[in-house]
């Protein structure tokens, strides 16, 4: 299969509000994708409509050959929501073995996926109790559980250091090795230049699409944070 | 429906109730305590406290199980967690039952507490027997469960969910029977009391305390209605959203 996201001629109203006019995007199988643009873009609302919990107004969005929210793609999707979506009153081991009998998927996965996102140590731990980077981490590992063909991920690294940055970037690669799709979006543009390709996107609409080399070289820009400004900023 | 995501959602909520141990003890110390209470109120007039004290084992898990749930499934909404879970394998009706039997063990251990207080220390004379009484308290919690599920998908934040108590279930209560017979009510009143919940579970547990007569139709309506809003509710429940 080409493409694990297919989406044509997306639009999405909000409240009166045009948040996506028309758009055009797919993902292909086995890259990471990433998604920049300011926020407001409408990164999420895209996240949403390829999970499957966005209303649409207009067009299509098939994910792995299979229209969004399909039964037959509940168990192959990964989604890390921007707020990480966990129960504070529960332990880290609790959330993540709720949702893996949720999913069926075998409570040795568990252990794997705590050293993955390296919160062995915070096991018992409330998750209301965890500070910032380590919610992210365990909403993360919610997301890994199952070992799903696609992962979404809404800002996956926001308020993480420099190291375990790296290590999830690595982690990513990994799967992505492995034959997973990853679609990220972040504010950070060191990152960006980890992805395999990204999307810049502007109110809804696509400005750029490209590995990080072709959208230095189309702007003549050195750095990310450069094509950056250079692309959203023009009007 | 699998059993197993059923049974995973309930170990769930009620793990999440015990890493909460100040809400189990309120859930079993306040209805005691209320019913101490009521036991010396109506000192001179034990008939008066039998009556009341009837009703009330009906009412309190119900207000408690009404108040869990709706601010329970709203931090569900609120929190993002029910819009993860939906887009996992578990259906809205497994979610749904997760969380009625999770809460009908908490009022069924709510139940057996207060109807022994009440029957012991207090001195409350019941005709019937007190498993029918605990049988009726938990069906009692389970519509509160499901009124409260229905209602919380009105509510954006906790502050007004914990407002529809008042508006949902306070006029409830005044009709059901508790203050005054229902028939001797105006008749516009009396008619509308046919219409509320509570006042089934109000004549079910009096008659359980009498002895006398069957409280099947009683259980029919309670669970007639406990039937429309646990569907009602399920209704509420959106994969999609705007």
């Amino acid at each position: 299969m080409a493409n694990a996201v297919e989406i044509s001629g997306l639009k999405i109203i909000r409240d009166g509000k045009v948040l996506i006019p028309a758009l055009n995007f797919s993902v292909p199988s086995g890259k990471i994708r990433g998604l920049l643009g300011p926020s407001g873009s409408g990164k999420t609302t895209i996240f949403r409509s390829i999970v499957g919990v966005q209303a649409i107004a207009q067009g299509s969005v098939q994910v792995l050959g299979l229209e969004a929210g399909s039964v037959g793609l509940r168990t192959k999707i990964g989604y890390l929501t921007q707020s990480a979506s966990v129960y504070s009153d529960l332990t880290c081991e609790e959330n993540l073995k709720y949702f893996a009998r949720i999913l069926g998927t075998s409570e040795i996965s568990v252990d794997e996926i705590f050293e993955l996102v390296d919160l062995g140590a915070n096991r018992k731990q409330l998750a209301s109790s965890l500070s910032g980077g380590e919610r992210a981490r365990l909403a993360l590992a919610t997301a890994l559980l199952g070992s799903p063909e696609l992962l979404i991920l809404d800002e996956p690294t926001v308020g993480l250091d420099p190291l375990l940055r790296m290590e999830l970037w690595k982690l990513f690669h990994r799967l992505a090795q492995q034959g997973k799709t990853l679609l990220v979006s972040s504010h950070v543009m060191d990152e960006a230049e980890r992805c395999d390709e990204l999307t810049l996107l502007r109110e809804g609409k696509i400005l750029a699409t490209g590995t990080p080399a072709e959208l230095k070289s189309q702007t003549a820009c050195d750095d990310m944070e450069d094509v950056f400004i250079s692309l959203v900023g023009a009007k | 429906m699998n059993v197993k995501r059923i049974f995973a959602t309930t170990q769930r909520i009620l793990s999440q109730l015990r890493h909460d141990p100040r809400t189990l003890a309120l859930m079993v110390v306040a209805p005691c305590l209320l019913m101490t209470i009521l036991k010396y109120v109506y000192q001179g007039q034990p008939q008066t406290f039998q009556h009341a004290a009837a009703a009330m084992l009906g009412i309190f898990p119900m207000l408690v199980m009404f108040l869990i749930t709706s601010v329970a499934t709203l931090r569900e909404r609120t929190s993002g967690t029910l819009e993860r879970l939906l887009i996992l394998p578990i259906t809205k009706l497994e979610f749904i039952l997760g969380y009625a039997f999770a809460f009908a063990l908490a009022a069924f251990i709510q139940s057996i507490v207060v109807s022994s207080v009440a029957i012991g220390p207090l001195g409350l004379k019941v005709a019937g027997s007190q498993l029918s009484m605990i049988f009726v308290a938990v069906l009692d919690a389970l519509l509160g469960l499901a009124i409260g599920l229905f209602v919380s998908s009105f509510a954006k934040t906790e502050f007004q969910a914990v407002q529809f108590l008042p508006v949902v279930l306070l006029p409830q209560l005044l009709l059901s029977g508790l203050l005054a017979p229902v028939e001797t009510m105006p008749g516009l009143f009396h008619f509308l009391s046919h219409f509320l919940p509570l006042t089934y579970s109000v004549d079910a547990m009096k008659k359980v305390m009498m002895g006398q007569g069957s409280f099947t139709h009683d259980f029919e309506l309670i669970a007639l209605f406990l039937f429309f809003f646990l569907a009602a509710g399920a209704l509420t429940l959106k994969r999609k959203s705007k």
